[in-house]
Parts: C-alpha cells; sequence; structure tokens
C-alpha cells in the first residue's frame, strides 16, 4: 500500500494530539510523508478531539476524509466518524465503551488491560496503537522504538500495554517499509519558529492566541538552545510595541497573534511603518469575526493584516502554504524586515499553523543574504536620511558618534518631528521608494508557485495552506495552480508569468467572499469560479475534488 | 559643561510657563552631571515619550530618543532594555500615557522591576487636546468632556505603583528645579523600576501653581526603606483638591528597595550563523 489515512479520536485530555504523533513517527520510520490534521474544541477536558495522520509515498499536506484505520477510544468518535469508513477499513475501539457492528472491527479490553497492568489511563492509547501496528502489518520494533522515545513516562507499562494489544490482533495488511529515510514530523508554528531562527531571530515577543501559540510555545521551550530572549507580555499591544524596542537596539524580533491580538497590534503597525522599524508579525488565522471559532481554520484575514494601521505605508504580507515554505519564507521575513526596515506579517492560519508534516530540511532553498544598510560613519548621523533607495542607514545606540531618534510622527531626516508640507512629501515619497525597490527584489523570490500541470488553461488559485490540497488535484486533473506567496507588495510580474494563457479561473479559499479573488480584481483578473469554505475545517482531498468536478465539468 | 550641548535645532513649542520646562531644565544637567562624572556616557541613554505635550521633549534633548505612542512608552523602554541591558532608558510620559491609555503597561513594568525609569508629567488636564479630564484629575473637574463637573474620584498613582511592586517611588514638582534634579538623578542611578510623579503645572488648562505652593511639602527624616512609613506617605494625599489645613502633598522619595530586575532574566547574546545552522539540524532530529 503506498498511502494510509488513520483517525485517532476521543475527548480532550485522552491524548489525541499525540496518539497521533505517535502513529506518524511509526510510519514516518517506515519511509511515509505525513501530514497529520487535528480537529479539537475549545475545551480543556471533554468534548471530541481527532487526528488525522495521511502516510504517503510522496511529499502531502492535505488530509483525506475516508480513513483505512479508526482507532476510537469512546463511542462518539465511531458515531462522528461511520461515515469515514470505507469498505475494506478496519475499527480497533474500546470495548469498554463502544458498540459498533462495522466489520472488520478489533475490540480491546483497555480498561481490563489498564486495570491489570497498572498501567496509568492514558496508556490505553498505545494498547490501540499495539492493535493498529499489527493488523498493518508493522513490526513490533518500529513501535517500541517510538514508545521509548516519545512517551514521557512509565514507558514500560506503555509497552506492557501496547504489546497486549498488539498481541490480540491479527494481521490484516502490510504497511511495506520504503527506501526514504524518514524525514521530521513537525507543526507549521515550529517550522515558523526555526525559520525565523534561520533568519537570525534574537527575540519573541507575543501573548498566547490559539492558533499561533506553538510559536511562542516552541522558542520558549528552545530559548536556551538557541539564544533567544522570548517574552509573554501583559497583552498585544505590549508586545508589538516591545518588539519595537528590541528592534531599535538592533536585536531581530518577531512577535505572533491571531486575529483579535493583531487588533491590538493596529497601532504598532502603523508606528512601524512611520518610524521604520523591521518587526515581523506572525498571524494565524482562525475563524472571525470577533472570538469566532478559535480552534478552526479561517482565511478570513488576508484584506485585514493587508489594510491593518491608519495611514499608509509599505508593508510585506506573506502567506506560505507548507511545511518548507513556511520555513524558508519565516527566515527570508527577518532579513527583508530589516534590509527594508519595514514591518512584515507572516499569514498563518490554523491549519499550516496546528497540522504537522514531514519537513525535508534539504529541498528548502537556502534564504538569500539580505544584509540591513547599516550606517559606517562620517558625516552626522541621520537616521532617516533621505537615500535614492529610500533605505537610510541603521545605527544602533550606545554608539559615541551617532544619535538615534526614532519618532512616530512624520519628521525630518535627523528623526525630529516635522509639520513643514514639503517634508511630509519627502517623508511619505522616501516610504514609497523603498516599496518600489521592494518590489524589485522580489522578482528574485519564489514569490509565486506554480504546480500540477504548467500548460493547462485553467487554473486553480489558491493561497496559504490551500496550497497542499490544491497541489495534489492539480497534478491528478492536470490542472495549473497557481500560490502567490506575497500578496503585498504584490508580485504582478511574476504572477502575470505564472498565469500566461490561462483561460478560466477557479479560486479556492478558506472564507466566504474569496478574499484572494477581490485582491485579482485590483490586476484586472477576474475569477470564473470560487470555491469557498469557511466552515472552520480545512478542504479535504475529497471535498475539494467533488467541487472540482463540479465547476469543471 | 554647557547645557546648551544636549539642545537640538528644534523650536520649543511649549506655552510659556509651562511646567514641562522644568522637566527638560532638570534631566538636562543631571544627564550632563552623570556623564562628566564618567558613571553614565550620553550615548548609553535612550529617552522614550508617549503622545502630549510632554513628549516633545525628546525633540528638544540631542540624545538618543523612541517619540512612540499614546500610552506606549513603557513597553518601547521595556524592550530596549531587555534588548541591551547596557542602555540607560527613560521615559518620558503623561498622565493620559501612563495612568489611562497605558496603565496595564505601568502596572507589568512595576511588577516584573524592570531597571527603567518613568517620569509622568502629571499635569491632570490633557493639555495637547485642549482641556479634559484625566485620571488624576480632582472630582468636579470642569473639562471640555466634562462640562458640568467630573463626577468621579481620582486616582493615586503612587499607591497604584507601590502596590504593583516599583522599587522606586517619588514625587516632584514642576516648582523648585533643585528637588527634581535630586529626584531624576537617584531614579536613573536606581537598579530597577524607578517612578517618579512630577505634579507638572499646565498654565493655560490647569494652573494649580498656588494651590501645589500651598500644600506641598518636602519628606524629611522620612526613611524610604521603610516600607510600612512609604505606604502612610503615600496616601497622605489622594490627588483630590481638598483644602486641608496643613500642606499635605510630600514631595520627594517615598520608597526605595533592592530587588532582581527583570532583565537580568534575559542575557542570551545570540548564536552565530554556523551554530545556528547546527542547532537547527540538531532540534530536527527530535522530530523523526
Amino acid at each position: 500500500m503506498i498511502e494510509l489515512s488513520v483517525l485517532v479520536g476521543g475527548k480532550a485530555g485522552d491524548g489525541i494530539n499525540e496518539s497521533g504523533m505517535i502513529i506518524s513517527r511509526i510510519l514516518n520510520q517506515l519511509g511515509y510523508r505525513l501530514y497529520q490534521y487535528l480537529d479539537y474544541q475549545s475545551l480543556i477536558r471533554g468534548g471530541h478531539n481527532f487526528s488525522i495522520v495521511r502516510a504517503s509515498k510522496d511529499k502531502i499536506a492535505a488530509h483525506k476524509d475516508k480513513v483505512n484505520f479508526l482507532l476510537a477510544l469512546n463511542q462518539e468518535t465511531i458515531d462522528f466518524h461511520e461515515w469515514r469508513l470505507e469498505k475494506d477499513s478496519f475499527v480497533i475501539y474500546n470495548a469498554d465503551e463502544v458498540k459498533t457492528d462495522q466489520p472488520g472491527c478489533v475490540g480491546l479490553p483497555l480498561k481490563e488491560i489498564i486495570k491489570e497492568t497498572g498501567a496509568p489511563t492514558i496508556a490505553r492509547n498505545s494498547i490501540l496503537i499495539g492493535g493498529f501496528c499489527k493488523i498493518a502489518g508493522i513490526e513490533w520494533e518500529v513501535l517500541e522504538t517510538i514508545i521509548r522515545r516519545e512517551v514521557p513516562q512509565d514507558v514500560d507499562l506503555n509497552l506492557k500495554v501496547a504489546r497486549q494489544g498488539y498481541d490480540s490482533a491479527e494481521e490484516k495488511m502490510k504497511m511495506k517499509p520504503l527506501r526514504n529515510n524518514p524525514l521530521p514530523v513537525i507543526t507549521g508554528n515550529e517550522i515558523i519558529g526555526l525559520g525565523l531562527i534561520k533568519g537570525g531571530l534574537d527575540a519573541y515577543v507575543a501573548y498566547p492566541m490559539t492558533p499561533s501559540s506553538g510559536v511562542l510555545h516552541f522558542l520558549a521551550h528552545k530559548a536556551e538552545d538557541f539564544s533567544l530572549k522570548v517574552v509573554h507580555p501583559e497583552n498585544e499591544i505590549a508586545a508589538i510595541l516591545m518588539a519595537q524596542g528590541f528592534a531599535y537596539a538592533g536585536e531581530r524580533v518577531a512577535c505572533g497573534t491571531s486575529g483579535g491580538g493583531f487588533c491590538l497590534m493596529h497601532e504598532g503597525l502603523s508606528l512601524a511603518g512611520m518610524a521604520e522599524m523591521p518587526v515581523v508579525v506572525v498571524v494565524s488565522q482562525r475563524v472571525g469575526p470577533s472570538t469566532g471559532v478559535p480552534t478552526y481554520t479561517a482565511q478570513g484575514d488576508l484584506h485585514f493584516v493587508m489594510n491593518a494601521g491608519q495611514g499608509e505605508f509599505t508593508r510585506l504580507v506573506i502567506a506560505p502554504g507548507d511545511a518548507e515554505q513556511a520555513y524558508f519564507w519565516s527566515a527570508t521575513a527577518l532579513a527583508l524586515s530589516w534590509k527594508y526596515q519595514v514591518p512584515t506579517i507572516i499569514l498563518s492560519d490554523k491549519t499550516l499553523s496546528e497540522s504537522a508534516y514531514s519537513f525535508d530540511l534539504e529541498a528548502v532553498e537556502e534564504p538569500k543574504e539580505a544584509e540591513p544598510v547599516v550606517w559606517e560613519g562620517g558625516e552626522i548621523y541621520q537616521r532617516y536620511l533621505r537615500t535614492n533607495s529610500g533605505v537610510s542607514p541603521l545605527a544602533f545606540p550606545p554608539n559615541p558618534y551617532a544619535i538615534v531618534k526614532v519618532n512616530s510622527y512624520a519628521h525630518l531626516e535627523s528623526g525630529i518631528t516635522t509639520e513643514d508640507a514639503s517634508e511630509i512629501c519627502s517623508n511619505q515619497d522616501k516610504s514609497l521608494r523603498k516599496e518600489e525597490a521592494l518590489i524589485k527584489e522580489l522578482n528574485d523570490y519564489p514569490s509565486v508557485n506554480v504546480y500540477g500541470d504548467l500548460n493547462s488553461s485553467t487554473a486553480l488559485l489558491c493561497w496559504g495552506s490551500n496550497k497542499g490540497v490544491c497541489a495534489e488535484l492539480g497534478h491528478k486533473y492536470h490542472l495549473r495552480v497557481v500560490q502567490p506567496v506575497v500578496l503585498n507588495p504584490f508580485p504582478i510580474q511574476k504572477f502575470e508569468k505564472a498565469f500566461f494563457g490561462v483561460k478560466k479561473t477557479i479560486c479556492v479559499e478558506g472564507n466566504s467572499t474569496g478574499q484572494l479573488a477581490r485582491l485579482m480584481r485590483n490586476f484586472n483578473l477576474q475569477v470564473d469560479e470560487k470555491i469557498l469554505k469557511y466552515d472552520g475545517r480545512p478542504f479535504s482531498i475529497e471535498y475539494l475534488d467533488d467541487k472540482l468536478r463540479e465547476v469543471t465539468k | 559643561m554647557t547645557q546648551l550641548k544636549l539642545d537640538t535645532d528644534a523650536k520649543i513649542t511649549w506655552c510659556p510657563g509651562c511646567g514641562n520646562f522644568a522637566i527638560l531644565n532638570a534631566i538636562k544637567p543631571v544627564l550632563l552631571e552623570l556623564n562628566d562624572e564618567g558613571i553614565l556616557p550620553l550615548e548609553n541613554v535612550v529617552l522614550v515619550s508617549g503622545i502630549g505635550c510632554h513628549a516633545k521633549i525628546v525633540d528638544y534633548i540631542d540624545i538618543n530618543s523612541f517619540y512612540s505612542i499614546h500610552g506606549r512608552t513603557i513597553p518601547v523602554a521595556t524592550g530596549i532594555k531587555l534588548a541591551n541591558p547596557e542602555l540607560t532608558v527613560i521615559c518620558f510620559t503623561g498622565d493620559g500615557d501612563a495612568y489611562a491609555e497605558g496603565l496595564d503597561h505601568l502596572i507589568f513594568a512595576a511588577k516584573r522591576n524592570v531597571n527603567i525609569t518613568t517620569i509622568i508629567h502629571n499635569n491632570r488636564v490633557y493639555g495637547l487636546t485642549t482641556g479634559q479630564y484625566t485620571p488624576t484629575s480632582p472630582t468636579n473637574f470642569k473639562g471640555k468632556s466634562t462640562p458640568f463637573g467630573l463626577d468621579v474620584r481620582p486616582i493615586n498613582p503612587l499607591d497604584i505603583a507601590f502596590t504593583s511592586g516599583a522599587t522606586f517611588i517619588a514625587r516632584g514638582y514642576s516648582h523648585g528645579i533643585d528637588l527634581l534634579k535630586d529626584i531624576f538623578k537617584k531614579a536613573v542611578l536606581h537598579q530597577g523600576f524607578s517612578f517618579v510623579d512630577v505634579l507638572q503645572v499646565c498654565v493655560s488648562f490647569f494652573n494649580m501653581y498656588q494651590y501645589y505652593n500651598q500644600n506641598t511639602y518636602r519628606l524629611e527624616e522620612h526613611d524610604p526603606e521603610d516600607h510600612d512609613a512609604a505606604y502612610e506617605k503615600i496616601r497622605e494625599w489622594d490627588y483630590n483638591s481638598n483644602d486641608c489645613a496643613t500642606p499635605h502633598i510630600p514631595l520627594g522619595i517615598f520608597y526605595r528597595e533592592d530587588s532582581k530586575t527583570f532583565e537580568t532574566n534575559f542575557l542570551n547574546s545570540g548564536l552565530s550563523t554556523e551554530d545556528r545552522d547546527l542547532e537547527i539540524k540538531a532540534s530536527l532530529k527530535s522530530y523523526l
């Protein structure tokens, strides 16, 4: 078998995410490429959580609705997910709680095994996973290796119960080991963190907000390894202002949040525009408006981040679509922010942030060197020297030869406030020159990606995490898939090249109005069809497949 | 040593008689003195201001500065200090800035004991927006947004700073520059969060000179290390303009304490590019 999907489900607190991760790591050991979707509610205990692990011989970045294995800790998991089963799917369930008449079912007495062995309740997952490995024809040694590595405590007890699960089931198929080396299976948020580190991150400042908190947690955990300063301040307003304090003093900094927190950052973003402070903001989208649906995905904030903050100023908006892009562009976001002294937004969403991907570092292009322009002495230092490129050389205190004055008001080259008409214009013109230079520079970057059939006259237009599902179906149906990664300033030249010869455009987005389609109208490009999804759930392969058939028949 | 040394080309636009002049004329000699004494080189100083009449002060001093936005001096200053603890960061902030728009930042800076100085130009009125009440305006204050008188009590910002954990608490007055200089110098040198509320008179919208002249007095024989005595003195005046037979507004240093400072938690200093790449690869191994 070259592809497999496994769903594991139960209550919040049952360890569903961790279970999914163990299954991913097992399949990873066999050389498969992984994508893991996590579905959970905004509660701490109870409710229904599930994780879908999809393994394939090729790189993937989307889940399938249908599953080959259903691992059910409770009845709800069967009730909610029965529709996902194929004729030859297997259900491995908690025989204490679950009743099912599905064929291909294996009930394991979890309570009894736990009681007999004295293992902790959380180890019920290990029993089900044991059963799964046996049925899927996975060697016990693979499971043992992963449990030893991944289970934080009671390893021997977990192994003991997993063995019971393993021995209670029968081999029904053979997940053949592939000749690939295993790759790290890692969430988008963690990859964004690593990408920022690659870009030279010195400090990260964030107030927790789902689904961006994973970046904060990861970097806080790794602060010592990577010599980072990680701060969780009083609110998002403080986060983006503190970040600018870091930038002023010469440290590379990012902050992170979701839509609601980003609302609080607007005045700070606008300050970064006027004061020319290089600051990167990771914005991970969830369903809005307002509190919306905190743990579910959306792409409703494109125009919001593009237009946030009063006044007109240059900003870079980047929406990576998978793990490799997230790594490359997070590093690049910092570099370009510093080179052009502009705020940059890395626009993620719950799907990209919290799904786990097989990450291939070797496949990532080395981020380009984009050194900031640093003052080398000479005449009296002026923080906002109006150069031809619009970029003023940077100096950082303490410097006995430079007085560094930064200002939120319209300012003279020296950084002192002005209300003079011509100075106001010169100040703004400088900002516009920077934007031109940035647009030119972006031509050297993979700011627009094309997948599928490059010659097809039908194009799937997508952005962000939908890249995965679109690229896969574009390949299947020989469609051209165009994914702009940089959304502002829009890389129109690259885009037109990618779009040359397209006669029909189908836009795929996770919102209800077609925000990328609306952006395209600025460039006189009409979208013919829109496939929109705004129920908080990411596109599955089957869902988009069905919708594509509808619009292309 | 000359004060001219720190002047900029910017034209000073405060009203004649504005209390902000006193703060400007007190901080400049203090910084020059510290520089001349070899204690604090001028290039190590960063001034941060908010928005309001007070905030123009950074345009008038030829020293590193970050002219921030309304209410946000303290987070900017905190970021600068965490980035480089060698820098001495001084916030100039208004009462609207520190006590209305940015009160959360004040409380957290005090709680963290981050080693920065915050000087509040507390004129108890919004000047630049032409006369509305602030969190420290007295009851019955008639401003443009409360033409029939303010029906609420002011807050006592010293009390808030004290409760929140500030380790240096002082009050100055824009009349009497020697005391201001003395307080500023000690505040800047204090290791920890220094909070200085300056009764800074706005001659155009809330001229309190006469009241303050009658009712302020200097703290003497007060031990700022004495926690209970400090608390008593902090609460002696509640920022309401109630008449009292004797002066009841203490000026000087109320409280001082030695305590661990926040920035010492953040002494990481970055990795070389090669080390970063190696660490990234090492880190990825745990995800196999």
